[in-house]
């Protein structure tokens, strides 16, 4: 089984529930699309990122009504350093969509998604708490893996794997 | 669907009225299952809100497997949900071998399945034991323990080893099931179902049981999705979903399967779907056995997966392999995947970001637990002590999955 190459083309891939409901509502929210290994990604412009949450949940056709996860990956040194990713689960359609937004390195900061799915409660807590990644909204940012006095987030990639010593 | 007030999930602070007070629950606590904390606030013997505090058992395994190979990893996802150890593996070896474009031979899948929901059994026997344990049922603890003795010595018969298995590999498994094996698990599957109407017999019209679990600990289907739960907690409140038939992965879509749905959502709600779910696998099992494929375990793919000991003594090329795999590892091409398996407790999902290096950029893993957990403090709201127990034993939470 070869891999297929991915499709970057937004027109290509408008068939696909999520993407056709994004460009139909605001086409300049949508920065990147790739399809790969059968799974789309959505890169989303970090100021929206709340809305189209919103928008994707109340979709009629196809209701994104499930956080599945929501993590972070850090690119560092390259910036934009950070990729917060959500993935997202329609339930009744079993249709996933990967959604991506970009943050700096200098103070990363998105809104918050707890009003959209409260499930995202903890995992941006987690999120916080690893990469040092703010949630602007979030009802209770504090740490949750690590000592609260805890120095430095440990999933940043300029942190060493055995720590500071 | 109306905005989320964002004061359901805001938490416990300080007392604020002379007339509530703080209840420490754990670490240290024997109905937590692990080295759960859970910060109460009651009045009286009423919780007004739960807090759940977490992080005692972090061991970072997600920055660990960023400095590992690929096959390195294998072993550290047994350590996070240490109940389904072969979960564990599964999701990560299929998440891998989708990055690498891998395709497994029949007979390995089919005894993925097989080996998964026996896997699935030895969970649910853990969690019925102990949930009934901490209901005040202690027969039920030992029965499930009985059987459970014999699907962990399944395990110790393919791996060698009772619980940390690393029994599937990236493009297969690691080792022949040994002779006599599938006779075992043939005479355990026949067996088996006498043994669930045991335990429903001690448990499903028991008036004490049913008293502590119906109409206990609510959730209702809206929050259940809103809140992220999975599993037979998000099908005790009638979603119905399963992963293993609304996106099958490693051959699901050739077994026949019921899914138990159960609308109630109370504790006796979600009771009744494992309980059924145990009957369910063990008929995959069954299945499994009758049509169990001949052929290889690994694919064919010298790069990535290590060569039988036998050619590695013959051949110059099985050697220089299995040097190159230990030594520097297999690249993978750059790409992600998010891989979600049905564990016993849920979505489990693995996050495997590469960036064509033999080392994962990134591994992530959606633990249902950590999920679930999040549902526990809107169960609780308003019930009583006792049922903070009963509502935390109806979710199955393990702590290594939780907090990784």
């Amino acid at each position: 089984m070869a891999l297929a190459p991915p499709i970057t083309d937004i027109e290509q891939l408008k068939s696909h529930p999520a993407l056709g409901r994004l460009v139909e509502w605001n086409s300049s929210v949508v920065q990147e699309v790739r399809f790969d290994r059968e799974e789309l990604t959505i890169w989303v412009a970090k100021e929206a990122i709340r809305e189209v949450c919103a928008i994707l949940r109340d979709f009629a056709d196809c209701p994104f009504n499930y956080l599945s996860d929501l993590t972070c990956v850090d690119w560092y040194p390259s910036e934009p350093r950070f990729e917060v990713v959500y993935h997202l689960l329609s339930i009744s359609k079993k249709e996933r969509v990967r959604l991506k937004a970009r943050l700096d390195g200098s103070s990363p900061a998105i809104e918050s998604v707890t009003s959209v799915w409260p499930a995202a409660n903890f995992f941006e807590r987690e999120v916080f708490d690893l990469f040092g990644v703010r949630f602007t909204g979030h009802p209770n940012l504090k740490r949750m893996l690590m000592p609260d006095d805890w120095e430095g987030h440990p999933l940043r990639k300029d942190y060493p794997v055995e720590g500071y010593r | 669907m109306a905005e989320f007030p964002t004061t359901i999930i805001e938490t416990v602070g300080e007392p604020d009225q002379d007339s509530t007070m703080i209840l420490n629950m754990g670490p240290q606590h024997p109905s937590t299952h692990g080295v759960l904390r859970l910060v109460l606030e009651i009045d009286g013997e009423t919780v007004l809100r739960v807090k759940p505090e977490i992080g005692y058992l972090h061991t970072g395994i997600e920055k660990t497997c960023e400095a590992k190979f690929y096959q390195q990893v294998v072993p550290l996802t047994d350590r996070i949900d240490y109940l389904c150890p072969m979960t564990n593996n599964l999701t990560y070896c299929l998440a891998v071998e989708k990055l690498l474009g891998l395709e497994i031979p029949p007979k390995a899948q089919w005894m993925r399945v097989l080996m998964n929901e026996l896997t699935r059994i030895n969970s649910h026997l853990v969690w019925l034991g102990t949930h009934a344990m901490d209901l005040g049922a202690m027969t039920v603890f030992l029965y499930c323990f009985r059987e459970r003795e014999d699907v962990l010595r399944f395990f110790e018969m393919v791996s060698g080893q009772r619980m940390m298995t690393s029994y599937f590999r990236i493009g297969g498994l690691a080792l022949e099931p040994p002779i006599g094996f599938f006779e075992k698990v043939k005479k355990f599957a026949d067996r088996f179902p006498g043994n669930v109407d045991e335990y429903e017999n001690l448990l499903t019209g028991n008036p004490i049981f049913m008293m502590r679990t119906k109409g206990v600990a609510y959730l209702s289907p809206e929050d259940a999705i809103a809140m992220g739960a999975c599993g037979p907690t998000l099908r005790g409140s009638g979603v119905d979903i399963d992963l293993r038939r609304d996106a099958p992965y490693t051959g699901y879509e050739n077994f026949k399967f019921k899914v138990p749905v159960r609308t109630e959502g109370d504790v006796f709600a979600r009771y009744l779907c494992r309980v059924a779910e145990l009957r369910e696998s063990i008929g995959i099992v069954q299945q499994a056995l009758a049509g169990m494929p001949e052929g290889p375990i690994k694919a064919d793919s010298p790069k990535v997966v290590l060569p039988d000991r036998e050619k590695m003594k013959t051949q110059m090329e099985a050697l220089i392999y299995h040097f190159k795999i230990i030594t520097e590892g297999f690249t993978v091409p750059a790409g992600e995947v998010y891989q979600a398996v049905e564990s016993p407790r849920g979505e489990m999902g693995y996050y495997v970001v590469s960036d064509g290096t033999a080392k994962p950029y990134r591994v992530h893993m959606r633990g249902p637990s950590f999920a679930n957990l999040q549902v526990l403090a809107k169960m609780c709201e308003g019930g009583l002590i006792a049922d903070v127990i009963a509502a935390i034993g109806s979710i199955d939470v393990v702590v290594g999955d939780i907090d990784r």
